[in-house]
């Protein structure tokens, strides 16, 4: 790498810095996709501590019920499992508008883009109807310490998903307007890690909140 | 319409807040009308308000730190003469704003005061360290900065329109919940707090992407300055514990705004685990602040004694042991709480070990100096001060480590005593350090050295003579946070320690002198050549101040302290090395971004403070919006022509021609 790090053509940060700088060693910074691309990958890192600390109040409440109703009164998993399926299943159809956004292919990654939002709406719409008859049922998370964490966990990764069809609406936009330019491009790179890291964080709460607290 | 706002929420009856307030607001209206009348204001909003240069976001974030330490000091100094007058006697504070000031105080210090100061001298120093033109993130940076100047606006806002926080600066349940704090103090600390960590996580997002993914070609790793190391680990420090933060005060608000029973009494609420959630966070935050401390001595060390620092690998390694290590120490702030004999001995013990690797980095400064030629200016004198205080402080945590004596210590006078011992000692005397050492680079000129070694002297005798008598008056039992007391054998320390506050405040006043008077003598103070004090790294190579794209050439580094072998490479051969050709260079465009965005979250956090529904929707909306907007931004740079870059990189050439022929007129003397 000696040879390329005499080179003294002068480079913003990140600009034209070519695909042969890796942006560790010695090879000078890297290109602005992998900038992007691993800064937010540590945002991501940081938004899933936040959720651990949810997690963590979950665990340390989920016996704290003062008498009201436990998972096993309020959860109904056959409900909890389409959730799943919706949200695993927009996971893929976001993998697939990765592949056509490689493939410049604007029907498939506008479709693909579309299902994973419609996907979405229907995760939100069947967790908003848990809480709602949660709610009614007078389960809501001023009943009990469980609740207030339960509620808490499961909206925070609702809020999130609202967030990212918030942003899915704006890239669609955006992607019809001006095409794949490479900072479009770089953005729906960011939505796809965006929505798997939801999919894993919905993954542990499918786990540790519905399941394990079914079963004990 | 306003919610719980009503006019009744200005404190008539209370003059101290009041007439405080009435004189902040008098002095932000002149100074608005000077700007405004002078015609300043398109020069401030296109040069600095919308800049996305990470100089100038460095100072703005340095310049609020210190007024906010400036805030953060009159209330030190009413708690102070609160407690000197005390005695047997209500003072002049009544309790609730006794209260609001010891909590005031403390979170403008961390949050607004050490945090702005810390992270505006890496925006500044980073990148230039690095060898590159900018963050990884510009906008964010500029968003990071006005969110944090948003949360000190808040924090201020309360000195007038309402109230602060009664609870000390963690507000730790029971007390913060409704039934005990039903005013709105508790909520401007969770909304202040939780819109300016909002900014300090996309800090920590940026200069960690900064530091591992845009280096100078050939800046390894292991060539990187010790700065950048530290910066490295408190930024790793901030992604993984301002989270925690975020999710605790989110948690809080839930309770207060929606009835939620995490940390209440009622339902099942669990108040350790508030307790335990904060301090997750709480305890990095101290290495946030006091690790980049550390890298900025390591600069000012291994710069005035004329020699590479000792110990380097030994200093990284001691370095990232303590950023992992801080992780698992938290619970030695509630020793007391009963988590049980073994885990307060794992705690006890784990804080021990830092104490080691930080005994690490005590002895290599002392050996970079050994042997030195060194160098007494005033960024080198708050690094002298630094080694005794920190150490001193450093024992008394020790001690403190030790669950048996902390039983004893705990909540008391020696407790504050520790950490402001290591607060001041670590993290002021670095921000002064860091402050004077690189205002030249910054401003290009210095700042008179007469003033600044005043001032350090002053803050340090005033240090020792405010905190020594403390730490025995907390040894006689005495606890924090008293209003009053009656206890005859504290009184004369607490007359020692309001006596020690009045030579700090000589110091601040010597403080505000050196930098008044140098600006009126900036002209003989310049720094030509852009390396006042011999500098070792690459910040040294640029102009004073650096350009906007801060290198015409990105630097190609060849070892540690790149620039010294810069220098002595040129000083070898009696001549610079030459230029290439000159390039157009592409920087990032100004933005608004981070301004509209701040001036929107003030709104949204204001309306939640107050109950405003519609003014939170109304802030919420226009935040998507201005997203969107941004988003939609077409051209994000533009290309300074390659002319210019010329022009400015052929001053600063000349500079150095010059410098490098008095230098060789001189011989090997100078």
């Amino acid at each position: 790498m000696t040879a390329t790090a005499t080179v003294t053509l002068p480079r913003a940060p990140g600009l034209q810095a070519g695909a042969e700088a890796p942006g560790h060693g010695e090879g000078g910074p890297a290109s602005t996709l992998v900038i992007v691309a691993y800064g937010f990958w540590i945002f991501l890192i940081s938004d899933i501590v936040m959720f651990s600390a949810f997690f963590a109040a979950h665990a340390v409440l989920q016996m704290a019920t003062d008498g009201g109703p436990g998972p096993r009164d309020l959860f109904d998993l056959r409900r909890v499992a389409i959730e799943t399926a919706c949200l695993l299943l927009s996971s893929f159809t976001c993998g697939l508008s990765a592949l056509g956004s490689e493939a410049r292919r604007m029907t498939w990654t506008q479709a693909a883009l579309l299902v994973t939002g419609l996907l979405g709406l229907a995760f939100l719409f069947l967790e908003m109807r848990e809480f709602a008859s949660m709610v009614a049922a007078g389960a809501g998370p001023q009943r009990s310490a469980f609740l207030s964490s339960f509620f808490a966990l499961v909206g925070c990764h609702g809020v999130h998903v609202s967030v990212g069809l918030l942003w899915l609406g704006t890239m669609m936009a955006q992607l019809f307007v001006k095409g794949f330019r490479a900072d479009i491009r770089r953005r729906l790179l960011c939505f796809n890690m965006f929505w798997h890291m939801l999919d894993i964080v919905w993954v542990a709460i499918f786990t540790l909140v519905y399941l394990v607290g079914v079963a004990r | 319409m306003f919610g719980k706002l009503t006019i009744n929420a200005i404190p008539w009856d209370q003059p101290i807040p009041l007439v405080a307030g009435a004189v902040v607001i008098v002095i932000l209206l002149a100074v608005l009308a000077w700007v405004v009348i002078k015609g300043h204001f398109p020069y401030l909003w296109r040069e600095w308000i919308t800049s996305v240069d990470h100089k100038r976001i460095g100072v703005m974030y340095v310049l609020l730190g210190l007024v906010m330490l400036l805030r953060g000091f009159i209330d030190a100094i009413m708690m102070r003469s609160q407690q000197a007058l005390a005695y047997q006697a209500p003072g002049y504070l009544p309790p609730h704003h006794f209260d609001q000031i010891f909590s005031a105080h403390g979170t403008i210090m961390i949050f607004f005061a050490a945090m702005p100061i810390v992270i505006g001298l890496m925006n500044f120093v980073v990148p230039l360290q690095l060898g590159v033109r900018d963050v990884a993130f510009p906008t964010l940076n500029s968003t990071s900065f006005w969110l944090t100047a948003t949360g000190a606006l808040l924090v201020n806002i309360s000195l007038v329109v309402g109230e602060f926080a009664k609870t000390g600066w963690l507000p730790y349940p029971p007390l913060s919940e409704l039934p005990f704090s039903p005013g709105v103090g508790v909520d401007y600390y969770i909304w202040a707090l939780l819109i300016s960590g909002v900014g300090t996580l996309i800090t920590g997002v940026n200069f960690v992407t900064t530091i591992l993914k845009m280096r100078a070609p050939g800046m390894s790793y292991l060539r990187m300055s010790m700065f950048c190391w530290t910066a490295l680990a408190a930024n790793l420090l901030i992604v993984a514990a301002f989270p925690l933060l975020t999710a605790t005060l989110i948690m809080l608000a839930l309770d207060r705004y929606l009835g939620f029973h995490f940390f209440g009494n009622e339902a099942g609420g669990n108040m350790p685990l508030f307790v335990n959630l904060i301090w997750a966070w709480g305890h990095p935050e101290v290495y946030i602040l006091v690790l980049p401390s550390f890298g900025i001595f390591s600069e000012v060390i291994s710069t005035f004694s004329g020699k590479p620092l000792f110990g380097y690998r030994s200093m990284v390694i001691a370095t990232l042991g303590i950023c992992i290590v801080s992780f698992v120490v938290w619970l030695h702030h509630f020793f007391t709480m009963g988590a049980g004999a073994d885990v307060n001995a794992f705690f006890g013990i784990a804080t021990s070990v830092i104490a080691i690797m930080t005994g690490v980095k005590v002895f290599n400064w002392l050996f970079t100096m050994y042997g030195g030629r060194i160098r007494y200016s005033t960024p080198m004198l708050w690094s002298l001060g630094f080694i005794p205080t920190f150490v001193l402080g450093g024992m008394t945590g020790v001690l403190l480590a030790v669950p048996p004596a902390d039983f004893q210590l705990h909540n008391s006078l020696f407790l504050v005593s520790h950490f402001h011992n290591v607060i001041i000692g670590g993290v002021v005397f670095a921000a002064f350090a860091g402050v004077s050492y690189w205002f030249p680079k910054a401003f290009g000129f210095r700042l008179y050295e007469g003033w600044g070694k005043a001032a350090f002297w002053f803050t340090f005798l005033g240090f020792y003579v405010t905190f020594l008598p403390l730490y025995v008056a907390g040894l006689l039992g005495m606890t924090r946070r008293l209003q009053h007391y009656d206890v005859a054998e504290w009184r004369p320390w607490v007359l020692a320690a309001a006596a020690g506050i009045v030579i700090l405040a000589v110091a601040m006043v010597c403080q505000i002198a050196q930098l008044v008077l140098s600006i009126r003598d900036r002209a003989a103070l310049r720094d030509e050549t852009g390396d006042p004090w011999d500098g070792r790294s690459l910040e040294w190579a640029t102009a004073s101040p650096p350009p906007v794209f801060n290198f015409a050439f990105l630097p190609d580094v060849r070892g540690q302290d790149p620039y010294w072998a810069i220098k002595q490479r040129a000083i070898e051969t009696q001549q610079l090395a030459a230029a290439g050709e000159y390039q157009a260079i592409e920087m990032p465009r100004n933005s608004a971004t981070g301004f509209v965005t701040a001036f929107f979250a003030t709104l949204t956090g204001f309306g939640l403070i107050w109950h405003i529904w519609w003014l939170v929707g109304l802030g919420l909306v226009l935040a998507y919006a201005g997203f969107v907007v941004f988003a939609w931004r077409d051209e994000d740079e533009y290309a300074v022509p390659a002319s210019e870059v010329k022009r400015i990189d052929g001053e600063r050439r000349r500079a150095r021609e010059e410098w490098l022929k008095r230098r060789g007129g001189a011989g090997e003397a100078a």
